[in-house]
C-alpha cells in the first residue's frame, strides 16, 4: 500500500476502513465484481465522503435497523441540483448500515463514453442504467438505489421544494419481476443545498446541460456560489414494502402500486419537515 | 460419430482435431494441406466452394459438420472475404440438406454484438447484432450468423447450432491473443472496460457440447469470470502504454494503411466499451462449463507467446 493511501486512511475512523474491507472480502480474490466495482477504490475518497457526511451535512440517518439483506430496491425522492442525496444515502448504508452495504446506482448512457469518469464510476459501483443491468444486479443480491423522479426531481426550482414529481414505473416492473422488496427513503435537507430560483433553460440547452439553476448565490458570488449550502441532511429509511402482481400489467395498475411507494415517501417527508427544527442544524 | 470439419488446417481447426480425433472419426476439408495431422484424421484438400467438394459430403456418411472455414484475415479484400465466407457457408448448408447430415455447428463470435457504450453488462442471445455499425469487416460474420438463423427456419430437420464465444485466447492468431502477446500493450487512457476471455480449448469443449443430440439454437459462450482490461494486461506482465482515445483511432488507421499494424482501427472500441455475454442458456442446455480459469488461460497465452518468440 502506498504512503498516500495510508495517510488518507488515517483521516477516517478505522471502522469505515473495516467496513470497506468487509465488502472487499465478499469478492474473494477477484479484482472487481462483474460490473467493475472494487470496494478498495472507495478508500482514497473515504476521508472526503466521511467529512461531507459527518461534518458538512451532519447526516442524521434513521430506520437503518432491520433493513432487508440481499436484494432490495431503495426508492428515494430526488433533489438539490446535483446528486449529493444519492451519495449521502450510499454513505449512510456504508458507514452505518448493519451489515455495511454498497448500494449501486444507475448512471446515464453517455457516462461510458467519458474517459476516467467511466472507470471511476464503475469502480465505485455505479452501473449503466439499463433494465437488464438492474435485473442482473438484483439477481446477484445487490441493493439498488433508484430515483424514480429522475431529472424532474433533482432540477426542480425551490418553489416546488418537497413536492414529489411524477414517478417512473420502471422500478416497480423490476421489483415485481425479481420479487424484490422496496424500501422507501425520504431525504430532508437536500432541497436547500442549492435553492434554485430559476432554471435558465435556454442556457442549459446551449451548454448541453440538463438544467442551469440560478440560486441566491450563483452566479452572483461566482465559483464560490457553486458550493452547496451546509444544510443538515435527514435521511429516513422506511419499512420495506412487498408487491405481488404481473410485471407486464398495464400502466394504470402499475401506477397504483407506484403510488403506494410514493405516498409512503411523501408521508415520511412531511413528517421529517414538521419535526426538523432548522434547515441548517 | 463421424464429423466433417471444414477449415481444419487453420490454427483453431488443428487444435480441434488434435483434441477430438481419438473420440470421433474426423474428416478435414480445407484448401490448404496439413501434412503433420494425426494419422487417424482423414483429410480432403479441396476448396469448399468447388463442386468437387460435394463428393466428400455425398459419400461421407457424416453425423455432423463443424464449419470452421471462415476467413478472419482483416487484410484480405472484402470481396474475397465475402465470397469465401458467405458462399462457403451457404454451400455447406446445401450439402447438409442434400446429404441429410443431421447436425451443423457454426462458429460465430460475441463480437457480432459489438462493443458499445449502451450495451448492458451481459448481452443475451436476442440482443441485436450491432457489431457492424462501426467495424464493417465484421459484417461478414454477422451475415454468416444471420444465414445460420434463417437456415433454422428453412430446414428444421437439421439441428443447427450457432456458437458466439467471447474473445478466444491461446495459440490462435486473432486480435485479442495478438494484442495480449504484445510486449508493450497500448490502452486507451481512462478506459478500463470489463472483459471476458475464453481459453481456446474451452471453445473446443463448447463445440463438443454442441454435438449432443437435440441441442440446437444460438448460444453465447463465455469463459472465465470477467475482469477489467487492466487486470488482464497486468497478468501478461507487459508494460501498459496509455493513449488518449481521440488520438488512438486516427493513428491506428494511419499505421494500418502503412501496414505497420495488424489491428484494424475500429477494433479499439473493444478497449473502450463493454461487450460481454450471458451464457447461462448454453450451460443449462448442455452442462458445459469452462475447464480453464483465468490463471490457466493467461499462462497458456504466455506459453504461446514464448513459442512464437522461438
Amino acid at each position: 500500500m502506498d504512503a498516500a493511501r495510508l495517510n488518507a486512511e488515517r483521516r477516517v475512523p478505522d471502522s469505515v476502513i473495516d467496513r470497506i474491507d468487509r465488502l472487499k472480502a465478499e469478492l474473494g480474490d477477484r479484482p472487481t465484481d462483474d460490473f467493475g466495482f472494487d470496494p478498495e477504490s472507495i478508500k482514497p475518497i473515504a476521508p472526503a465522503l466521511h467529512w461531507l457526511y459527518r461534518h458538512y451535512f451532519r447526516v442524521e440517518a434513521s430506520g437503518l435497523q432491520g433493513l432487508p439483506t440481499g436484494r432490495v430496491l431503495f426508492i428515494s425522492n430526488h433533489s438539490g441540483q446535483i446528486p449529493l442525496d444519492g451519495m449521502m444515502i450510499g454513505c449512510a448504508l456504508l458507514f452505518e448500515g448493519a451489515p455495511p452495504r454498497a448500494v449501486r446506482s444507475m448512471v446515464e448512457r453517455w457516462v461510458p463514453t467519458l474517459p476516467f469518469v467511466s472507470t471511476f464510476f464503475a469502480r465505485l459501483g455505479q452501473v449503466l442504467g439499463t433494465p437488464e443491468n438492474c435485473r442482473t444486479l438484483l439477481e446477484q443480491g445487490h441493493p439498488i438505489l433508484v430515483f424514480p423522479e429522475g431529472v424532474r426531481g433533482i432540477n426542480k426550482t425551490y418553489d416546488k421544494a418537497y413536492e414529489l414529481q411524477a414517478f417512473g414505473h420502471g422500478f416497480m416492473r423490476l421489483a415485481l419481476e425479481t420479487r424484490t422488496p422496496i424500501v422507501p427513503v425520504a431525504v430532508v435537507g437536500a432541497e436547500e443545498q442549492y435553492p434554485a430560483l430559476w432554471n435558465a433553460r435556454p442556457l442549459a440547452r446551449a451548454l448541453g446541460l440538463p438544467a442551469a439553476p440560478v440560486t441566491p448565490l450563483f452566479p452572483l458570488l461566482g465559483p464560490l456560489g457553486l458550493l452547496p449550502l451546509p444544510v443538515k441532511y435527514r435521511i429516513r429509511f422506511g419499512e420495506p414494502l412487498w408487491f405481488d402482481g404481473d410485471p407486464h400489467d398495464d400502466e394504470a395498475r402499475l401506477g397504483d402500486k407506484v403510488s403506494v411507494v410514493r405516498d409512503a415517501i411523501d408521508a415520511m417527508l412531511q413528517e421529517g419537515l414538521e419535526n426538523r427544527g432548522h434547515v441548517f442544524w | 460419430m463421424r464429423i466433417a470439419v471444414t477449415g481444419m488446417t487453420g490454427r483453431f481447426g488443428r487444435l480441434l482435431a488434435q483434441a477430438l480425433h481419438r473420440k470421433y472419426a474426423l474428416v478435414g476439408i480445407d484448401r490448404r494441406a496439413w501434412t503433420t495431422r494425426p494419422v487417424d484424421v482423414e483429410m480432403h484438400q479441396v476448396d469448399i466452394r468447388r463442386q468437387r467438394c460435394e463428393d466428400v459430403f455425398r459419400g461421407g456418411g457424416f453425423d455432423a459438420v463443424v464449419h470452421l472455414n471462415v476467413m478472419h484475415d482483416p487484410r484480405a479484400s472484402s470481396e474475397e472475404h465475402h465470397t469465401f465466407n458467405i458462399r462457403g457457408t451457404t454451400r455447406v448448408m446445401d450439402y447438409c440438406v442434400r446429404h441429410r447430415i443431421p447436425k451443423l455447428v457454426l462458429l460465430s463470435s460475441a463480437n457480432v454484438y459489438g462493443p458499445r457504450p449502451e450495451n448492458p453488462q451481459f448481452l443475451t442471445e436476442d440482443a441485436p447484432l450491432m457489431g457492424g455499425t462501426r467495424f464493417s469487416e465484421i459484417r461478414d460474420l454477422i451475415a454468416l450468423d444471420m444465414c445460420g438463423q434463417s437456415f433454422f427456419w428453412k430446414h428444421p430437420d437439421v439441428e443447427t447450432i450457432i456458437l458466439r464465444p467471447v474473445h478466444i485466447l491461446g495459440a490462435v492468431k486473432n486480435a485479442p491473443s495478438n494484442y495480449l502477446r504484445l510486449e508493450k500493450i497500448p490502452r486507451l487512457a481512462g478506459f478500463d472496460p470489463m472483459i471476458q476471455v475464453v481459453h481456446e480449448l474451452d471453445v473446443v469443449r463448447a463445440i463438443e457440447a454442441a454435438l449432443l443430440p437435440g441441442v440446437r439454437g444460438v448460444f453465447n459462450v463465455a469463459g472465465c469470470e470477467p475482469v477489467p482490461l487492466s487486470d488482464l494486461i497486468r497478468r501478461t506482465g507487459a508494460e501498459i502504454i496509455d493513449f488518449p482515445h481521440f488520438l488512438a483511432e486516427p493513428v491506428l488507421e494511419q499505421l494500418w494503411r502503412m501496414r505497420l499494424t495488424s489491428f484494424p482501427a475500429p477494433e479499439v472500441d473493444h478497449l473502450r466499451y463493454v461487450c460481454m455475454v450471458d451464457d447461462a442458456p448454453f450451460r443449462e442446455r448442455t452442462g458445459y462449463a469452462p475447464a480453464h480459469d483465468l490463471d490457466r488461460t493467461m499462462a497458456h497465452l504466455a506459453l504461446s507467446r514464448l513459442a512464437e518468440l522461438r
